[in-house]
């Protein structure tokens, strides 16, 4: 039935396949090199794209020539906003329910207002990639410019310069209250009271933006992209002006997202060149482009207040957040309240004010990212902790002890945790995991640990009213077949659904075909976004897998004189529970259901819990379904004469309530480490006035193999979540609380607090007092 | 130009200006050979050029002429998978899989001439390929256990 989470109880004692580790499914495709991502497909007589872009953050458009670049031999389009049937249209992401302030603009090429640096201004499609370069280089565009504002803080003040058109520089700002904040300090033994502040950062997803688009048999718009979300087919039909199932997204496997690809990137214009030429066309972002366009992680700029008592209990909570949203919405505002949300972390505060403002800039925009807002918040408020800890002679791990929240109590907004929230075992493990304190190999070296806790929702916002669809057919062969709309990114959001259908059905993993990523074809599924996968799309398999399980079982049951509650499907077989002598083969079965007529397919849709909005006066109500909770442990060795940090230990432990495959959650641990040792350690997008100064991977560094310590990982399990078999979700929480805990063990190691990453040399050289 | 692809001898059009990387993915198919930065900054487009790991988008093609060059799909196939491939896919070490052509190919030029390298130096010899998924652990570890099989 849809909208119900059937929990399938009779494999619940002994699986055979959730739970152990094993390859995923497409492993194999992809060590041979037969995998096709999008820039490894092309049509016959395809044209290729190309979009000029401005050279200034801040300017007017006065006049655009595009009659040079017309006239290039080989070019077979020149596009500019006029040409655009609707270039204006708003951001949406996949949602099945509107939602009021949440929606910002879509301005498919800049005509107005240039916002950022690189915002698209033309399109072309030429016959070959040099010639539509070439053509891109002919058109002339004559700006006015205009002072722009980069800091957001000053785009915060009244008569600052404004970034769009008629919408004022503050998107939103979003508040918790709770308690009496200024009782909380009055009450409070001490108070800490810092500023703390990150830089944008980029992706560096491997597989550069990309897809081609091209105009089918049935004169549908098909374009076959590297997307999170499938369903902006949607946003690119309203942009054309055509009905929505005149567009079709298809995704092959995706080189890798981490919430950039997100937004639409080449997708509408790959749509209007295909639409406008008759033409398939291809378009490929350089590695450049993708880091000068594409949407970064937001900086912000945190200033916490925490008061507690001297025996270390967390009375009071003041925090203003204030992060750079860039040049455009698109999806600043969700993250704010993520931001909000989590912004007392996983402690138990009395008394708790936040108040958090998104504000437009010149600089490039801002939009998801691996942990959507929260990895900033977390790196402030353990951050706090350390210091508190420090103050009150405690160690990091008791004050911690005496603070986080527990199953059954309120987070600040009032939302009761009632799912499992194993913080302090993820904690006690991590810290034990550290072992015996290393040794300075080198006179300059200083030893120290850090810990940090952090939590992260997964599933949609629930005012967004999500939900998944899955297909799970047997074949008459015994094999299964399972459709769902999902987009796999690297996270073995597919391979999972396979496991899934597997174990209820009683085949084995090459039994299995997932069929993803195709809004013509695969039941919509929604977004790879918010570590909402297994969650959504995982019961949803689950739910279908079951329903044709007991198709299946009813059928055997007559055929065997026996109760089908009392039957297991194993290996091919249905066998008497106990009793595997007393057996029918699988496919006889389901040849006697076929025979019959009984359905041996399923369409489950899961929905997530549907609430609507909160109270923005006091942020009290429900934002998220459940949260997955761990923590980080780092020791590290710093040279003082170089300020360099070497990671010696890095640990990463959280509760995932059930490990549908270990292997895939040990990948997402290690890799999430790696992604917030980047964080912590060298990873910033240096802009100058708008003007990105890092555009390549030798200036934007992330870790390379050099870099990277051999991650320790703890799997919990509580079985305790809201996923399939009492999974939670675990992609963006394992990159949450690394930063803070290298951050931590820096300061410990050096006795001085670094309040900004990343933590470069200079700054620790700095905090040394070994430079001015 | 005359390369040997993948021990197949094949014979190709190219202009001067033309990266070996784009010879490969445009001209000749090999679309297993990935192109994430054209600069030589992450590996992903690495082929072994006469036993060499060459970044192939930092490779004239003709420097290519009349040498050898193997691709991940020269190093295995489906019914007789190389030991790296096997340990890379019994280890986890794939995840979305964009780096796994450079990093396989890297590991390969690796054991030709270290059959039994350290952890150190497997490291050492991928630094060159950047991969955002996996945090190098089990690529390190697959890498380690196909030098033992192998």
């Amino acid at each position: 039935m849809p909208g119900e989470r059937k929990t399938d109880m009779s494999s619940r004692d002994g699986y055979q396949i959730i739970g152990k580790p094993m390859p995923r499914h497409d492993a194999w495709d992809k060590a041979l090199g037969k995998t096709k991502y999008a820039d490894d497909f092309s049509m016959p007589g395809m044209l290729y794209g190309k979009v000029l872009r401005s050279r200034y953050p801040a300017a007017k458009i006065l006049t655009i020539d595009t009659s040079e670049a017309e006239r290039l031999p080989g070019v077979e389009a020149v596009l500019t906003a006029k040409d655009v049937p609707n270039n204006e249209t708003v951001t949406r992401f996949g949602q099945t329910h509107e939602v009021g302030g949440f929606e910002g603009l879509y301005r498919v090429l800049a005509d107005k207002k240039i916002r950022y640096m690189g915002e698209g201004i033309a399109l072309i499609a030429a016959k070959t990639q040099e010639i539509a370069e070439k053509a891109a280089k002919l058109i002339r565009v004559d700006y006015e410019m205009l002072p722009g504002v980069f800091d957001p803080v000053e785009a915060m003040k009244p008569g600052a310069y404004q970034v769009g058109e008629s919408e004022s520089n503050v998107i939103c700002n979003y508040k918790v209250r709770k308690g009496h904040i200024e009782e909380g300090f009055a009450q409070s033994d001490i108070i800490i009271e810092n500023t703390y502040r990150v830089p944008h950062v980029e992706h560096a997803f491997l597989e550069p933006d990309s897809g081609v688009a091209w105009i089918d048999e049935n004169d549908v718009i098909t374009i076959r992209v590297s997307t999170q979300v499938m369903e902006h087919f949607r946003g690119v039909a309203d942009v054309l002006g055509i009905p929505h199932n005149q567009v079709r997204v298809v995704v092959p496997m995706v080189g890798g997202g981490f919430g950039s690809k997100e937004d639409i990137t080449v997708e509408t214009y790959l749509a209007l060149l295909t639409q406008r030429t008759g033409k398939p066309v291809k378009m490929t972002y350089t590695r450049e482009e993708s880091i000068l366009v594409t949407s970064k992680r937001h900086p912000y700029v945190m200033k916490y207040k925490t008061g507690a008592t001297k025996d270390g209990k967390l009375v009071a909570l003041e925090a203003e957040l204030i992060s750079d949203a860039g040049a455009h919405i698109y999806l600043s505002p969700w993250v704010l309240l993520y931001s909000t949300v989590n912004a007392t972390g996983p402690y138990d505060i009395t008394h708790v004010k936040v108040d958090a403002y998104t504000v437009l800039t010149n600089n490039t925009f801002c939009s998801a990212n691996r942990g959507f807002g929260v990895p900033q918040v977390c790196f402030a408020y353990e951050s706090q902790m350390d210091e508190l800890a420090k103050r009150l002679n405690l160690s990091p791990l008791e004050i911690r002890k005496k603070n986080y929240l527990k199953k059954g109590d309120a987070l600040a907004t009032g939302r009761v945790l009632n799912y499992a929230v194993e913080t302090q075992q993820t904690a006690e493990k991590t810290s034990a995991a550290l072992g015996e304190l290393s040794k300075p190999r080198l006179p300059n070296e200083k030893i120290g640990r850090g810990i940090a806790s952090g939590m992260m929702s997964y599933g949609r916002m629930v005012f967004l009213h999500d939900t998944s669809r899955s297909y799970v057919g047997v074949e008459l062969d015994g094999s299964v077949t399972v459709k769902c709309g999902v987009q796999d990114i690297g996270g073995g959001q597919a391979s999972s659904l396979a496991s899934i259908a597997a174990e209820v059905l009683g085949v084995s993993m090459k039994d299995v075909k997932v069929f993803i990523g195709d809004t013509a074809l695969t039941p919509i599924a929604g977004t790879t976004t918010a570590t909402r996968q297994l969650y959504m799309s995982g019961n949803a398999t689950l739910s279908a897998a079951t329903e044709v399980k007991n198709n299946i079982l009813n059928k055997a049951g007559q055929m065997m004189e026996a109760h089908p509650g009392d039957l297991v499907i194993r290996d091919k077989r249905i066998h008497v529970r106990g009793v595997p002598s007393r057996f029918i083969t699988l496919e006889s079965a389901i040849k006697a259901c076929a025979a019959e007529g009984i359905p041996l397919y399923n369409v489950a849709q899961f929905k997530g819990p549907f609430r609507e909005l909160i109270d923005f006066k006091t942020g009290q109500g429900q934002v998220f379904p459940d949260f997955t909770f761990g923590s980080h442990a780092a020791e590290v060795a710093v040279d003082t004469e170089t300020g360099s940090v070497k990671l010696l230990k890095l640990i990463a432990c959280y509760d995932v309530g059930r490990a549908i495959n270990p292997l895939s959650v040990e990948g997402q641990l290690e890799g999430g480490a790696l992604y917030g040792l980047g964080y912590a350690l060298t990873e910033k997008i240096i802009l100058d006035k708008g003007i990105t100064l890092t555009p390549s991977f030798s200036e934007y560094l992330i870790p390379t193999s050099l870099d990277a310590p051999d991650v320790k990982t703890i799997i919990v399990e509580s079985g305790g979540g809201a996923g399939p078999f009492g999974a939670k979700g675990i992609g963006e929480p394992a990159c949450v609380s690394v930063a803070p805990a290298i951050a931590n063990a820096v300061c410990n190691a050096i006795g001085a607090r670094i309040f900004d990453l990343p933590l470069t040399p200079e700054k620790i050289l700095r905090a040394l007092k070994k430079i001015s | 130009m005359e390369i040997k692809l993948n021990g197949e001898l094949r014979k190709v059009d190219v202009s001067p200006w033309e990266t070996l990387l784009e010879v490969l993915r445009n001209k000749l198919g090999a679309t297993e050979v990935k192109n994430g930065c054209s600069k030589g900054d992450c590996g992903a487009c690495a082929v072994i050029l006469d036993e060499r790991p060459v970044n192939s988008c930092l490779t004239l093609a003709l420097q290519a002429n009349g040498k050898e060059v193997v691709t991940l799909k020269g190093i295995g196939t489906e019914e007789k998978l190389h030991p790296l491939q096997k340990c890379f896919i019994e280890g986890g070490a794939i995840q979305c899989g964009f780096c796994t052509a450079g990093h396989i190919v890297s590991a390969k030029a690796l054991l030709d001439k270290n059959p039994r390298p350290t952890r150190d130096e497997i490291r050492e010899a991928i630094s060159g390929n950047l991969c955002r998924c996996t945090g190098y652990k089990k690529i390190v570890e697959a890498i380690e256990g196909a030098a033992l099989e192998a």
